[in-house]
C-alpha cells in the first residue's frame, strides 16, 4: 500500500523514513559503533576494515592528532602525548586516580576533573573522549552515506556515578552527537543476548572490561529488561591484571618496581604484559621479552604464576558479585544464566571463578568485545522510533545511593541504590540556628555513613529564608533522577516559597560555558562551520518538533477544543517560517514555544494512553 | 486516570494489605510501557516532560505498593491515621525490652553463624508482626492498631538493616 508522498522544499520530510541511530560502546581500551542493517545489529568497520577502534588519542602538535590503532602503536615512543584509557579519568579528580604514580602522564589537578598536559596544551578527559566519539560518528556517517545521524545511545558502566555519566554526555555533545540515552553496558549486553536467545528469567551479567567492573542482575521477560540490582567497581579491570603481571615480571627479573621506571619503559612493559596475558588465555606457558632502558627482561612465564599474582583481583569481583545477589535477595541457584561481557572475561581463571561462584557455566557465545555495542544499537533503533511500538522496554535502576550532608558530616540518604529510574524524592530539613537565612546544601553519592567517604556531587545554597526560630523553617529538598541516571536537585522553603535549583554539574564537571568554549576553541571546526552547524541543528530540532506535533494531532487531535487547536496551528506556522529563515536562535525560540504550547496536549494524550493500557489489561485479565 | 490519584487507583487494585505481587509487577510493567520517557525519545520536549512526571509517579507508587510496610503506612495515611514515625516514638515496654536484648546480642555476636541466627529470629518476628498487620487492616479496619504495628515494624526494619551491615562487613 505504497502511497506517493509529495514533499515540497521546507516541508516536513517523510515521517516513515528510517532514522539512522547508532549504539556506541565508549570503552576504556577500545570503542565500537554499531547500527541496524536489514533488521540486524552489526558493528561498523573503519577504513582499516576493523570494527574495534583502540581508545587512544595521540596529540602530534599543530592541531594534528592520531586516533585509534596509529596512536596506540606510538604509545611507547611518545607516552606523554598518547592518551589511553582516559575513561578511567572521566569525572574524576587527581586524588581519585589511585594508580597515578604508575601512569606516564603529566596530570594537572583541578577541583572537578583532572586534566592532562600534552604538547598541545592541557586536555580534559572529556575532550579526549570526544575525539574518539567524533571518529566513530564519522565512521557511521560514512557507512550510511549521510551527514545527519538521528542520534546515538552511548553506553556507560552501570556503576558509573553521576559525575562520570555527566562527563560522558558532555563528551558526546562535544562530538556533535544527539544523545538519545546513556545505557548501562551490562543492560546493553543483556539486550543483545536476550533478543538473540529469546531468554526469560533472572540473568547475571558479569562485565570485566579494560578499566571497569560491573555486575548486574536483570530479569528478562517478553521484551522487558528489568534491572534488579547493580554493583561493581569503576576502577577495576583488565588494566589492573596487566599492572599486576608487569609487577611480577619486574620482581622476577630483579628490576626496580614499576613506579620507578621511565614513562617509555612503563609503557613498553605494560604493552608486553598485556600481550603476554592474552597469550596465556590460550596456552600454559609463554616467553616474555622486553628491552627496557633499566635492563633487559627475558623470562618464561607459567599461567599458574599469572593466576596467582592476579587472584586477589578476581576475588574482588566475586565479593561484589555476592553482594549484588544479597542486595537482590536471591541465591546463585535462582539464576537462569550468567552472561560474560568484556575482553577480560576471556581469561580462563575468570571464567572458572565465575562458574565456581554461581554454579553455572557462563554464556560466552557472543563476542564479548562487540556485544555491548550491538545491544546499544538495538536500543538506539527503538528510541529513534524505527521498531514496532513498545517492542522493547528497559527498566533501569540507580547504581549508588544519593544523599545530603547533615550535621556532623553524616549522610542522610534520599534515594537508595537500586531504586527504579526515573525517580524523584523529597525530604524535609530545618534550620538549626535562630534567624538563619541561608542553608548550604551538599549533595553526595555513595553507600558510606560519612560524607568524607562518599563522592561529593554538588554544593549550593538556599538563600533568602525569612528569619525564624531554629527548627521552624521547613526546607524541602527534591532529588530527581532521569532515565539516564542523571540527577537534578531543587530546594524550597515551604513557608516563604524561596527556591533554589541546580542541575548537578558545576562542582565537578564542565559548565555549559566551558563546553561552549571548547567547541569554539576549534575542537573540530572553524567559526563559520560552527554557525552553520548551529543553524543546521536548530532546523533539525525544529523539524523534529513539527513532526512530533503533527503526528500527535493526527492521532489525538480530538483532545483539543477549537481555540486550543488554532493556537497550536499558529505556533507550528511560526516555527515553519523560522526554519525557512537563517536565524538559529529564532528557530530555537519558536521550537521551545511550540514545545510549551503542546504541553497540555501531551498530558491529555498520556492520560488517554494510560486509560487504554488499563482497559486493554482488564480485557486480558478476563 | 490522573497523576494525583492514589497508588491503588493508578494500579487499579483494591486498597488493602493483601496483594498479588505478580499482578503488581505485571501492572507496573504495563504502565511503564505506556509512560516511560524512552517511548517519547523522538516526540519532542513536551511529551518527554509529561512522560518523565508519569514515570516518576508510577515508580513511586510501585515502590510503596510492593513493600508491605510502606503499603500499610500509606493505607493508614489514606484512612486519616498518619504513622508519624518521627514524632510518635512511644512504644510498648516489652517491645522496647526486646529491641535492647537484640542489640546486645548483635554486639556480642562472634562470627557469621551468630549473626545469621539472630537474622533468622528477627525475620520470624517480622513475619508475625506482618500477620497481625494484615488482620488489623484487611479484617478489622483497625487503623490505630495498624499504625502501631507499622511503627513497631519500622523499628525492627532499622535493626534488620544493622544486621545486614554486619553481614556485609563479615563478608568483605
Amino acid at each position: 500500500m505504497a502511497l506517493l508522498q509529495i514533499s515540497e522544499p521546507g516541508q516536513t520530510p517523510d515521517p516513515h523514513q528510517r532514522r539512522i541511530a547508532v549504539g556506541i560502546d565508549l570503552g576504556t581500551t577500545h570503542s565500537l559503533v554499531a547500527a541496524l542493517r536489514h533488521g540486524l545489529p552489526e558493528c561498523l568497520p573503519g577504513d582499516d576494515g576493523r570494527v574495534i577502534l583502540p581508545s587512544a588519542v595521540r596529540y602530534l602538535g599543530d592541531g594534528r592528532r592520531q586516533i585509534g590503532a596509529a596512536a596506540l602503536a606510538a604509545q611507547a615512543e611518545d607516552p606523554a602525548n598518547t592518551l589511553v584509557s582516559v575513561k578511567r579519568f572521566m569525572g574524576r579528580s587527581l586524588a581519585d586516580v589511585a594508580d597515578r604514580a604508575r601512569l606516564p602522564y603529566a596530570f594537572v589537578d583541578h577541583p572537578g576533573m583532572v586534566g592532562i598536559a600534552t604538547r598541545e596544551g592541557e586536555k580534559s578527559p572529556v575532550e579526549v573522549s570526544a575525539e574518539i566519539l567524533a571518529t566513530l560518528r564519522q565512521r557511521a556517517e560514512d557507512s550510511f552515506d549521510t551527514d545527519e545521524l538521528f542520534g546515538a545511545v552511548i553506553t556507560v558502566p552501570a556503576y558509573f556515578d553521576d559525575a562520570q555519566r555527566q562527563a560522558t554526555k558532555d563528551a558526546a555533545q562535544l562530538a556533535g552527537l544527539n544523545v538519545l540515552r546513556l545505557l548501562n553496558e551490562p543492560t546493553a549486553a543483556a539486550i543483545a543476548y536476550g533478543l538473540d536467545n529469546a531468554s526469560e528469567g533472572l540473568y547475571a551479567v558479569y562485565d570485566l572490561g579494560g578499566g571497569t567492573f560491573d555486575i548486574s542482575l536483570l530479569r528478562l521477560a517478553r521484551g522487558v529488561f528489568e534491572v534488579v540490582a547493580v554493583g561493581g567497581d569503576s576502577a577495576l579491570g583488565g588494566d589492573d591484571y596487566d599492572h599486576a603481571l608487569a609487577a611480577l615480571l619486574l620482581q622476577r627479573a630483579g628490576l626496580p618496581p614499576l613506579e620507578q621506571l621511565s614513562p617509555g619503559d612503563k609503557r613498553a612493559l605494560l604493552v608486553e604484559a598485556r600481550a603476554a596475558k592474552e597469550r596465556l588465555s590460550g596456552s600454559e606457558h609463554t616467553g616474555v621479552r622486553c628491552a627496557l632502558t633499566a635492563g633487559e627482561l627475558a623470562l618464561e612465564l607459567a599461567v599458574a604464576d599469572f593466576e596467582a599474582a592476579t587472584a586477589p583481583l578476581t576475588e574482588r569481583t566475586l565479593t561484589l558479585l555476592r553482594r549484588v545477589l544479597r542486595d537482590a535477595k536471591v541465591k546463585p541457584a535462582d539464576l537462569a544464566g550468567v552472561v560474560m561481557v568484556g575482553g577480560s572475561t576471556r581469561m580462563p581463571q575468570v571464567r572458572r571463578a565465575v562458574a565456581g561462584a554461581t554454579g553455572r557455566e557462563p554464556l560466552t557465545n557472543l563476542n564479548p568485545d562487540e556485544v555491548v555495542a550491538l545491544g546499544a544499537a538495538i536500543q538506539a533503533n527503538a528510541l529513534a522510533g524505527n521498531s514496532a511500538d513498545g517492542e522493547l522496554l528497559l527498566l533501569d535502576v540507580i547504581p549508588l545511593s544519593l544523599g545530603l550532608e547533615t550535621m556532623g558530616g553524616l549522610v542522610e540518604r534520599v534515594i537508595e541504590r537500586n531504586s527504579s529510574i526515573p525517580t524523584a524524592k523529597a525530604q524535609d530539613f530545618t534550620t538549626y540556628k535562630d534567624g538563619q537565612t541561608a542553608m548550604a546544601i551538599h549533595v553526595v553519592q555513595g553507600e558510606r555513613e560519612l560524607v568524607a567517604d562518599c563522592r561529593s556531587l554538588a554544593r549550593f545554597e538556599l538563600r533568602g529564608i525569612p528569619p525564624m526560630t531554629a527548627g521552624a523553617a521547613r526546607i524541602r529538598v527534591t532529588f530527581q533522577v532521569d532515565a539516564d541516571g542523571l540527577l537534578s536537585v531543587a530546594a524550597q522553603e515551604l513557608g516563604s516559597g524561596v527556591q533554589a535549583a541546580i542541575t548537578v554539574k558545576p562542582s565537578y564537571g564542565l559548565g555549559d560555558d566551558q563546553i561552549a568554549a571548547m567547541l569554539k576553541s576549534g575542537f573540530t571546526e572553524a567559526e563559520a562551520d560552527m554557525r552553520r552547524r548551529a543553524l543546521q541543528e536548530a532546523r533539525v530540532e525544529g523539524e523534529r518538533m513539527l513532526l512530533a506535533t503533527a503526528s500527535a494531532l493526527d492521532s489525538d487531535g480530538d483532545l483539543l477544543d477549537e481555540a486550543e487547536r488554532a493556537g497550536i496551528d499558529a505556533l507550528m506556522r511560526q516555527l515553519r517560517e523560522g526554519i525557512a529563515g537563517e536565524d538559529a536562535s529564532a528557530i530555537e525560540a519558536a521550537t521551545k514555544t511550540l514545545a510549551e504550547g503542546t504541553e497540555v496536549l501531551a498530558a491529555r494524550r498520556m492520560n488517554r494512553s494510560i486509560q487504554q493500557a488499563l482497559t486493554g489489561r482488564r480485557l486480558d485479565d478476563l | 486516570m490522573n497523576i494525583s490519584d492514589t497508588d491503588f487507583q493508578i494500579f487499579d487494585i483494591p486498597a488493602r494489605y493483601e496483594q498479588d505481587l505478580a499482578q503488581l509487577d505485571a501492572r507496573w510493567k504495563a504502565l511503564q510501557r505506556e509512560v516511560h520517557p524512552d517511548r517519547f525519545a523522538a516526540q519532542g520536549a513536551a511529551a518527554q516532560r509529561v512522560a518523565m512526571q508519569w514515570a516518576v509517579r508510577v515508580n513511586e507508587a510501585y515502590r510503596r505498593l510492593k513493600d508491605p510496610l510502606a503499603r500499610s503506612a500509606y493505607l493508614c495515611e489514606l484512612n486519616g491515621r498518619s504513622v508519624d514515625a518521627h514524632s510518635n516514638t512511644a512504644m510498648p515496654t516489652d517491645f522496647l525490652m526486646q529491641q535492647m536484648a537484640w542489640r546486645e546480642q548483635l554486639e556480642e555476636a562472634r562470627g557469621l553463624a551468630d549473626v545469621e541466627a539472630l537474622a533468622d529470629e528477627v525475620a520470624e518476628r517480622q513475619r508475625h508482626l506482618h500477620d497481625e498487620l494484615r488482620q488489623a487492616i484487611d479484617e478489622r479496619q483497625d487503623w490505630d492498631g495498624a499504625a502501631q504495628r507499622v511503627r513497631s515494624l519500622m523499628f525492627v526494619a532499622r535493626f534488620a538493616d544493622d544486621i545486614d551491615r554486619r553481614l556485609d562487613a563479615l563478608d568483605s
